[in-house]
């Protein structure tokens, strides 16, 4: 571990001294901008634990929405009787369990089948509470905190699971669990027939994630006075963060994080606006089009020529050599683009 | 038979397999010796596919057993049977696309009979890589390989499952005649390390260098066994491939 923290110690350096400007950021900062960083560790949060299952395996699930407001009813219902901190935990558990549960029903299905299932289970967890809330005339729930500055709890609260998702997903990634969930979506047969569990791991993972939404949706839900079900369960989450998720790069641990910040960013330009919805549907055809990856192959390309050194120099205002890594580099990842783009004009 | 003295590896006992009304595979029984390499021929569709996926846990069987070391595993899903020692490759080649050959490899490694960490995984695979002459490619993705390339893949991460007994569902078709012989070269080199191989094949040529026996299956039944040169040349096996009025002229 040291010896590993040593090789990378400059990524280890720059990335606490980071994570402690984020943390100490509500201090120095607007409420404004406050918000617009909950919104980015709550987008963040969402896509990395979406593409952790559904990146890897390519089981495509629309139910992000479905475990997010089950985090918001769990947290609604038991945080008049438990310490705030133990009623985000039980939130995060229901998630887990209604994952558990849906996993071991569903993941046989496969393509179009499994995403048609997890958009329908939103609706009928979204129907049933209705319902149920109807029954017992508690249609609208109120939430009840008694945190001064609750947007800095909210935050900070959110700055760690964003991060702990992040790390978990990068590390993840590097086991045999990360390898197992890979090899289930790139042929499931083989994985079996290799000896990994798929079951097993599809359906732990599936609730590993779940668990993560349903906390997001729990801390964010803090902030609303009241809630009701078509809040909780609002389907525009689920789409977002696929989208998100897609344009960052699902095949990374990072990507996803990176398209949420761009997206929540270019939502916070349009605010109020029409645009949004548009801006949305335009990311999704150039996704579909331009970067079936997403940008994390892209940024990865110009981060291998990318020499530090170099740059410094031409910085300093020396001549780059000839064939010098770094501008080639970037010209390849712009030629594939344009190879790209052609190739849509040609369609 | 020469290589049977040492006992035997696999043994399928009655073993039936229906798809609505066709029988794939009837009352079906055989033994894999130790050591020994057993081929599986007959006509398409006589059902060959179908025992390694009844053996594989692919598909459950009817009826019948399928023991490993005397064990019944019929039924277990698929990963415990790959965890029991028992590896495989497909009739239509089944490699990972997007992950590398060194990837491939690595995955029999990790999830096979002894589960190994990635780093280990990463380091034994290249020997494997080597030895089925993928050497200078373990970077290349899946998809990048030729058809030839992807089957030594298929075998080596059969391989790096660390098998006693190895299913190859015609692993030596399509190749030319050059790669058959290495490919011959290859299996016979595997059995030499004590793994019981069953061989899907329809390249006679190789059936005749390698097996030790032979069974014969046509419409889901065992209809011969024994050394290759006296199977071949029986007429029953004759009359199966040609039809029986050829075989009788």
């Amino acid at each position: 571990m040291l010896e590993w923290a040593f090789r990378y110690r400059w990524l280890c350096g720059v990335s606490s001294l980071g994570a402690i400007a984020l943390a100490l950021l509500p201090f120095a900062t607007s409420t404004y901008v406050v918000q617009l960083f909950i919104s980015i560790c709550a987008n963040v949060a969402l896509a990395t634990a979406w593409a952790f299952f559904s990146g890897t395996t390519r089981y495509i699930s629309l139910a992000t929405a479905a475990f997010f407001g089950v985090g918001i009813y769990t947290l609604a219902i038991v945080h008049v009787h438990l310490p705030l901190p133990l009623a985000l935990l039980a939130a995060a558990f229901a998630g887990f369990l209604v994952a558990l549960v849906v996993g071991l029903s569903t993941l046989r299905l496969r393509g179009v089948y499994f995403v048609v299932f997890t958009f329908g289970l939103t609706e009928l967890i979204h129907q049933l509470i209705n319902w149920w809330a109807v029954k017992n005339r508690a249609v609208t729930r109120y939430i009840f905190t008694d945190i001064s500055h609750i947007e800095v709890y909210i935050y900070e609260t959110l700055l760690v699971i964003a991060l702990l998702t992040v790390a978990a997903s990068w590390y993840v990634s590097r086991t045999r669990l990360g390898y197992a969930l890979r090899a289930i979506g790139e042929d499931e047969t083989v994985a079996r027939h290799t000896g990994i569990d798929t079951t097993s791991v599809k359906v732990f993972c599936f609730a590993a994630s779940a668990a993560v939404m349903a906390l997001v949706g729990a801390v964010t839900t803090l902030q609303q006075p009241y809630i009701d079900a078509s809040i909780a369960f609002n389907n525009a989450w689920s789409f977002e963060v696929l989208i998100a998720a897609l344009l960052g790069g699902p095949g990374r641990p990072w990507g996803p994080a990176v398209g949420a910040i761009l997206l929540v960013l270019l939502k916070d330009q349009l605010a109020g606006s029409l645009y949004f919805g548009i801006a949305l549907g335009l990311c999704f055809v150039v996704i579909v089009y331009l970067l079936p990856g997403g940008l994390a192959p892209l940024i990865e390309r110009c981060h291998q020529g990318f020499d530090a050194t170099a740059m410094l120099r031409v910085l300093r205002g020396a001549k780059l050599p000839d064939g010098s890594p770094w501008p080639r580099r970037l010209k390849l990842g712009l030629k594939a683009v344009i190879a790209r783009l052609n190739a849509f004009w040609r369609l | 038979m020469a290589a049977s003295g040492n006992g035997v590896a696999l043994s399928i006992r009655g073993l039936q397999k229906a798809f609505g009304g066709l029988v794939a595979v009837r009352d079906l029984s055989f033994d894999v010796p130790n050591g020994a390499i057993t081929g599986l021929i007959g006509p398409n569709g006589s059902g060959k596919t179908t025992v390694l996926n009844l053996v594989t846990g692919e598909l459950m069987p009817d009826r019948g057993s399928v023991l490993l070391d005397g064990q019944e595993i019929a039924g277990w899903p698929s990963f415990r049977i790959c965890r029991a020692r028992i590896a495989r490759t497909f009739q239509i080649v089944r490699i990972l696309p997007n992950m590398t050959v060194r990837e491939n490899v690595m995955l029999g490694r990790m999830f096979g009979s002894e589960p190994a960490d990635p780093a280990r995984a990463r380091r034994e695979a290249a020997a494997l890589i080597e030895r089925v002459g993928l050497g200078g490619r373990a970077e290349m993705r899946g998809a990048q390989l030729t058809y030839i390339d992807q089957k030594r893949v298929e075998l080596a991460r059969a391989l790096a499952c660390r098998p006693r007994v190895l299913l190859l569902d015609e692993w030596l078709a399509g190749l030319n005649p050059t790669e058959l012989q290495t490919g011959i070269g290859l299996i016979r080199r595997i059995r030499g390390e004590g793994i019981a191989i069953v061989m899907v094949e329809h390249v006679m040529e190789a059936i005749r260098a390698l097996c030790d026996s032979v069974v014969v299956m046509n419409a889901g039944e065992r209809i011969a066994v024994g050394t290759p040169d006296a199977v071949l040349s029986a007429a029953a096996v004759i009359g199966a491939y040609l039809g029986a009025d050829d075989a009788a002229a």
